[in-house]
């Protein structure tokens, strides 16, 4: 590949989701635009390589694919009402120059590219073909990138897109941001689908594929441009700062021979402090707009315990207990009441977390999940219990599948026999 | 992958006008909203700053102002892209706001 098709890549990562978002209000139809926006960037890749890339490009990308949508609407002769009115803005807008143009679409930007988000993560499409089409649209990744990123094969992925942008045409999806009591479960599909990208990657940190782990930035950069199209949604810079302070642990959670290293066991001075002075900032804003901490604020909140803790042994505690608390009653789950057992023995001794625990035993859901027992044995090792902290850990062994692990499962499962303070002659 | 830039320009002991400094904003603005952009910060004249420099076992401090530089460091960026041309397409329009000068651009090290 040349270095002027590079820019171009390099343009088309900046400018294309604005010009499908502009294209996407003229035609209502988010599968013609994203064609006539394609068609732009090969004219982009035939022209610019001679005459150089426009100071404007974005701007010369969306007048360009404005032209071959008038020339679509009238090679198929559409006449119905929508289309006449498509044509004559088209008309309209031909005689404008070009820096006017950029101009008022700058305006309108914004709006349109926020609509887009929404049409990207409609509830009408099934969640894989949400990831999808978000990053395809709004990241402006390839195929051939998504399909290696989620690891199915090209033509899936191309089918599942396709199938995508055909079910939001058959179900005449409006091309508008809902309102009133739409709108919050709406903002909620859109953080859940980032939080999903994020989460693909930051799994597959340890792969040999660049793009996984490359998922997390751009799940961290999408959440971002949400944040900016949405600043008064508390949730959006709430995700932001969670996606961030946990990228930020990424090269630290794992040893040299791969490891994982549990958060209070890292060594700070691995952390990314760029990000995580970026995340603070956002939960900074999260504060600003008030009112109480949505699930991903608190998680942030959190997380930042951690982040601003100089050491695992000065971490507030209590107050992430506190916070425990809090999301626990928005957002129970088994998995967040383990958290908080954890938080409250830290905070308050282990007795305190051990009784959290032990209402988590019969937890249906939690059956083969191994950090139940592995927490468990950790409490009752600390309480001296170390008979019953070893058959924990042990059950906790095997049901882990790392590897690495299950060996330092069985290393505390040995070890918490070997313990003086076991035997009757300690009593 | 992400980017260190350096902006150098003249010192002119001149104040940004209002144009400049909305024109500014507005760049910040694009780049925070393209969730590129992660720390940025401008540097005050020279006259408050200082150079501390090592020589053997001596380190000295001289006060500013650098009369004797021909560009001073004006700020810097710290911007998160997808490819070098990405971060190159950055710069360019920061120049085009910034005015006169040279952006130094360089990778930091990430740590494996």
């Amino acid at each position: 590949m040349s270095d002027t098709h590079r820019a171009i890549e390099a343009v088309w990562r900046i400018e294309s989701a604005k010009v499908i978002a502009g294209l996407t209000r003229l035609t209502r139809d988010v599968g013609l635009a994203e064609d006539l926006a394609q068609d732009a960037l090969v004219a982009a890749l035939e022209r610019w390589p001679e005459s150089g890339i426009p100071d404007n490009p974005g701007a010369w990308l969306m007048a360009t694919a404005k032209h071959r949508a008038i020339d679509h609407a009238r090679r198929n002769k559409v006449l119905d009402r929508k289309h006449e009115q498509l044509g004559a803005e088209l008309d309209d807008e031909q005689t404008t120059p070009e820096t006017a143009l950029a101009e008022s679409m700058d305006d309108q930007i914004g709006d349109d590219l926020l609509r887009l988000v929404f049409i990207a993560c409609h509830p009408v499409l099934n969640t894989e073909a949400r990831v999808a089409l978000t990053l395809r649209l709004l990241g402006g990744l390839t195929t051939e990138e998504i399909a290696r990123a989620f690891l199915v094969p090209v033509a899936t992925m191309a089918q599942r897109i396709v199938r995508a942008k055909r079910t939001l045409s058959e179900a005449h999806v409006p091309f508008e941001v809902p309102r009133g009591p739409d709108l919050e479960a709406r903002v909620a599909s859109v953080l859940q689908v980032i939080y999903l990208i994020f989460n693909e990657g930051y799994t597959a940190t340890a792969g040999d594929d660049w793009i996984r782990p490359s998922l997390c930035d751009e799940a961290m950069r999408l959440g971002r441009i949400v944040g900016g199209l949405m600043p008064n949604e508390s949730e959006t810079h709430g995700l932001v700062a969670l996606m961030e302070i946990q990228a930020s642990r990424l090269h630290a959670r794992v040893g040299p021979s791969g490891e994982p290293i549990l958060l209070l066991d890292q060594n700070r001075a691995r952390w990314d402090y760029v990000l995580i002075r970026h995340a603070l900032a956002a939960l900074d804003r999260v504060q600003q707009l008030g009112g109480a901490l949505g699930p991903y604020g608190l998680q942030a909140a959190i997380a930042a315990c951690h982040a601003e803790a100089p050491s695992a042994a000065a971490t507030d505690w209590i107050r992430i207990a506190a916070l425990y608390d809090a999301l626990a009653q928005l957002a129970p789950s088994p998995v967040v009441e383990l958290n908080r057992a954890v938080a409250v023995a830290m905070a308050f001794g282990p007795e305190a977390g051990l009784e959290i625990v032990d209402e988590l035993r019969h937890e249906k859901s939690l059956d083969s999940y191994h950090l139940l027992p592995a927490v468990r044995g950790d409490l009752l090792a600390k309480l001296g219990r170390h008979d019953e902290a070893r058959a924990e850990f042990t059950r906790a062994a095997a049901l882990t599948q790392n590897a690495r692990e299950r060996d330092l499962l069985l290393a505390r499962a040995a070890s918490s026999g070997a313990s003086p303070g076991d035997g009757p002659a300690a009593a | 992958m992400r980017y260190l830039a350096v902006y150098r320009s003249p010192e002119t002991g001149k104040p940004p006008t209002e144009q400049e400094m909305t024109d500014m904003g507005r760049l910040i603005q694009d780049m925070t909203n393209a969730g590129v952009l992660l720390a940025t910060e401008g540097c005050q004249p020279t006259a408050k700053g200082f150079r501390v420099r090592r020589t053997g076992d001596s380190i000295t401090v001289k006060d500013g102002p650098f009369t004797e530089a021909k560009e001073v460091i004006g700020g810097f960026a710290i911007f998160q892209v997808k490819s070098k041309e990405e971060a190159v397409e950055w710069t360019k329009r920061f120049l085009r706001v910034a005015g006169d000068g040279e952006s130094e651009v360089r990778l930091i090290h990430e740590m494996p």
